[in-house]
């Protein structure tokens, strides 16, 4: 049998991978049925750490065995997706999620059943993956795809290229999946602000909002990946920059926000090398509709929406702060959801010439 | 001078009554004998509800005897015999051979028949395809005679034309006999005859009927219980249910003296308050003559009645088939693995109480390419026509069957091994025409369906859960022989041991643990506190 802990010493991944497979083999030799046992990634097996503000994974195992009917699809999955792993390490190359899943992804012979069906049960399983041999994916040569941007006054070597972050036109620099080896040769910037739609970022970008600021203007599309986050935490680590988040005004845009504060609650057991609690919520706030009079541009909530913000005003993490909990009131008061872009009900740039310099100057952050 | 002759009097020479005969023969369509074949199906329909409804009335367990016999190549003579209560010899030329004359056309009450226009419409059509009078045997009580007339109908004037009429022997105690030879084809399939009394003796399980037909062979659909049917009660109208030419003919024809107590008297749920408020309304004392009350004034009041809250009425005079009596019906004439149905409560539409059943069977030999087979009944008879047209058809394309694991395509009734029952009682069932084969589309007739379909849906649903998650088990356990080479292979690689070694383990275990695999159903991945 095999434990997964955490907060393990990393070991060479070549290791990790050939213990679990001998602990198998043991396990089949002594005629018991192969098990893996593993954390559970839910809700229910994360625990919010008061003391250092993050969200840490519980002690509750889960044991996958693979003669179960309910579990043996998932244990191959699992022994698949460590082969494909353990064959990148061997030949020394990188593989992106959709090439794991594609190496995994066939029927088997004499039968209907395809080991996986969707990349969403690879991508699942990578992360399971990264719990039992208490490596991360970039350690087992597994990328995923990346995604966001950055531009300001930032010069950085990645791979033996010099690359100025404010001499890349229209596009910025786009934010690989692995920043741990980027160096940064200088960085000229008072804060950062970190949108969650590309489309802002853009429109900031033309306004030129982090010249005339003097700041990093950064985004993704939807979720932060785990390179973005990553490069946050070395940016506000390394070189104290306050980051100020802007999203939506709905559940969705809170949980981003929280992902990047606290860390999320699949990759709990990464959250130590993610999560910044020093971050601020710049907007939309509730606030902001009647101050800057977006009434007239709201969008209806759904049941999804209403039951999610239900969800995320009781996680523990926003619980007891009175100040999310009156947003939340408002929100649900108010029966819908403003975006980023009401703003340009406004004026089209009013986001970067009057709502983030106001907001800044008022220091009008949530925490 | 010459008389100039003026258009309308010109028209005038054209002008002159309609006889029913021809009113009948331009709009047969309307009654259910657009062809031969409906029309040998429409004539049994009328007689067996007509007994079905009379034996009910009596409250004794019904026993029907159908026959078709084949005359010619395109005439049948077809009998239906009843042991009902009888009918007065005096009455019997009128409720044959007179059309729109009966007893149900005025009651508020739940019944079968309703316009009093089915059963001498056959007598007409007969009278018409084959010039043979119809004949009824009749007979009130065993120390009376049995009357047996043979009938006509006076086609200009409306009025029986009585051809024979004498006293016969008879051996039963009581009930009716008729007998019609007519024009007609006789088909089986979905929308025979054989078909109608099957799903007649679904809804009617306490019906024992034998039936013979053209070809001689004799069919018996036995009695499942020896309950029958309550007899439902008579309700006055609600004031919400009458429109305004009815209101008219209301107040015209009551014995009641003042319109105050018209109001309270001649309908349900309307008290002296209520009263006095639509009175009110309507800028009119209450003391006023009914048939005083001029055609403008009637209008206030009709436009009162929709502005003042009434109470719903009474539904105590509904008599639903009952959950485990469609089940019984279901269970005898149809061969299936599940069935299941519900009875709602009582609901209101238009003033009109109404009450929705559903049932279910599933599986057996119901076939499982085709689209689920429906059976559509109000007041416990079948409609066997127009089955697109009719709101149980919205209601059961509207219902979201996916959500009890029944294929379904978008807008589409759901398809597999599956037959839906819908039963609609009521004291006045809004058919979309009067050859009654639609139910209309009521808003509040179709949610209740919904109801009754969502609930039924989740009784099947639980029901293919647990067979068909069995069988998916015993799928699931048999695939282990196939995932192991998979998993020898990759497991050699990650640990370095041969596969051959790896394999034949596994193939060890699987011989041990298979029998437990395939019993156990253990669905969630355990959970261990360390």
């Amino acid at each position: 049998m095999k434990t997964a802990k955490k907060s393990r010493p990393s070991r060479k991944p070549t290791d990790s991978l050939r213990e679990l497979g001998v602990s198998l083999v043991h396990d089949i030799s002594k005629s018991k049925n192969p098990e893996i046992v593993l954390p559970i990634r839910a809700l229910s097996n994360v625990e919010f750490d008061k003391k250092n503000r993050t969200l840490v994974l519980g002690d509750k195992l889960s044991t996958r065995s693979f003669f179960n009917v309910a579990h043996a699809k998932k244990f191959l999955q699992t022994i698949e997706v460590a082969a494909v792993s353990k064959a990148l390490l061997r030949e020394g190359k990188h593989a992106s999620l959709r090439d794991v899943y594609y190496q995994v992804k066939r029927t088997i012979p004499g039968t209907k059943v395809n080991i996986v069906d969707e990349q969403n049960e690879s991508d699942s399983v990578i992360e399971d993956l990264e719990l039992i041999t208490g490596n991360s994916r970039e350690q087992l040569n597994i990328n995923a795809n990346k995604n966001g941007s950055v531009a300001g006054r930032v010069i950085v070597e990645d791979r033996g290229d010099t690359i100025d972050w404010s001499k890349l036109g229209s596009g910025g620099w786009s934010i690989p999946s692995n920043v741990e080896d980027i160096k940064f040769k200088k960085v000229n910037a008072k804060f950062i602000v970190y949108m969650e739609k590309a489309a802002v970022w853009e429109r900031l970008h033309e306004d030129k909002f982090w010249d005339k600021h003097n700041c990093l203007i950064m985004s993704s599309q939807g979720q932060t990946t785990r390179g973005i986050r990553r490069l946050l935490q070395r940016l506000y680590n390394e070189f104290n920059l306050p980051i100020y988040v802007l999203t939506d005004m709905d559940p969705w845009g809170v949980y981003i926000y929280s992902v990047i504060k606290y860390g999320s609650i699949s990759l709990a057991h990464i959250s130590e090398g993610m999560a910044i609690p020093g971050v601020s919520y710049i907007g939309i706030t509730a606030d902001d509709i009647s101050d800057y009079k977006l009434e007239r541009h709201l969008i209806k909530f759904k049941d999804t929406d209403l039951s999610r913000l239900k969800q995320i005003s009781e996680y523990e993490w926003f619980k007891d702060n009175k100040e999310w909990q009156r947003q939340f009131k408002m929100m649900k008061q108010m029966g819908s959801k403003a975006e980023i872009q009401a703003l340009s009900a406004r004026g089209i740039s009013f986001i970067s010439e009057r709502y983030l310099p106001e907001k800044i100057r008022k220091k009008a952050f949530l925490d | 001078m010459t008389k100039q002759i003026t258009k309308a009097e010109e028209l005038a020479k054209f002008q002159r009554e309609i006889s029913v005969s021809e009113f009948f023969t331009k709009n047969r369509h309307l009654l259910g004998f657009d062809n031969p074949h409906k029309a040998l199906l429409t004539t049994v329909k009328e007689a067996v509800d007509n007994s079905l409804d009379a034996t009910q009335e009596m409250q004794v367990l019904p026993e029907i005897l159908v026959e078709i016999h084949k005359a010619t190549d395109d005439r049948f003579r077809i009998v239906v015999e009843d042991n009902g209560p009888g009918i007065v010899k005096e009455q019997i030329p009128r409720i044959f051979a007179k059309l729109l004359y009966g007893s149900k056309f005025h009651a508020m009450k739940q019944s079968r028949g309703q316009q009093g226009i089915g059963i001498s419409a056959s007598v007409m059509y007969a009278q018409l395809t084959t010039g043979k009078p119809t004949k009824i045997t009749s007979k009130i009580s065993p120390k009376r005679p049995a009357h047996y007339y043979e009938l006509h109908i006076d086609t200009k004037r409306n009025e029986p034309e009585i051809i024979t009429d004498r006293e016969v022997p008879w051996q039963k105690d009581h009930g009716t006999r008729i007998e019609l030879e007519l024009e007609g084809t006789y088909q089986r399939g979905r929308q025979g005859v054989d078909e109608y009394l099957k799903q007649t003796a679904i809804v009617n399980p306490h019906l024992h009927l034998v039936y013979l037909a053209p070809d001689g062979q004799r069919l018996e659909f036995p009695r499942a219980t020896k309950e029958i049917p309550i007899e439902p009660k008579e309700i006055k109208p609600h004031p919400y249910g009458v429109e305004l030419g009815a209101l008219m003919n209301m107040l015209k024809d009551t014995k009641q003296r003042t319109l105050k107590s018209f109001l309270t008297n001649d309908f349900s749920r309307v008290s002296d308050k209520t009263a006095n408020e639509v009175c009110l309304k309507a800028q009119l004392k209450g003391t006023e003559k009914p048939s005083g009350v001029d055609s403008v004034s009637i209008e206030r009041v009709f436009r009162a009645i929709q502005q003042t809250k009434i109470m719903a009425p009474p539904t105590n005079c509904l008599s639903p088939i009952g959950e485990e009596l469609m089940l019984k019906g279901l269970q005898k004439e149809i061969n299936a693995e599940f069935f299941t149905s519900v009875t709602r409560p009582p609901s209101v539409y238009r003033g009109m109480p109404f009450q929705i059943e559903a049932g279910m069977a599933y599986g057996g030999d119901l076939s499982s390419d085709d689209l689920a087979r429906i059976l559509r009944f109000a007041n416990r008879v079948p409609l066997l026509y127009q089955q697109g047209a009719c709101a149980s058809s919205r209601a059961i394309v509207q219902t979201a069957w996916r959500n009890y694991g029944i294929s379904q395509s978008k807008g589409a009734l759901p398809s597999g091994p599956i037959m839906i029952v819908i039963h609609v009682a009521s004291v006045w069932v809004p058919f979309t025409s009067e050859s009654k084969e639609a139910i209309a589309h009521y808003p509040e007739i179709i949610k209740e369906m919904k109801l009754a379909l969502q609930e039924v849906g989740r009784k099947v649903a639980s029901y293919i859960r647990k067979t068909v998650k069995a069988k998916e088990h015993r799928e699931k356990a048999n695939l282990f022989e196939k995932y192991i080479p998979e998993l020898a292979h990759s497991l050699s690689d990650i640990s370095g041991e041969k596969k051959d070694t790896i394999e034949q383990g596994l193939m060890r275990l699987l011989r041990k643990l298979l029998p437990v695999l395939i019993n156990h159903e253990n669905s969630k991945e355990i959970q261990t506190k360390s």
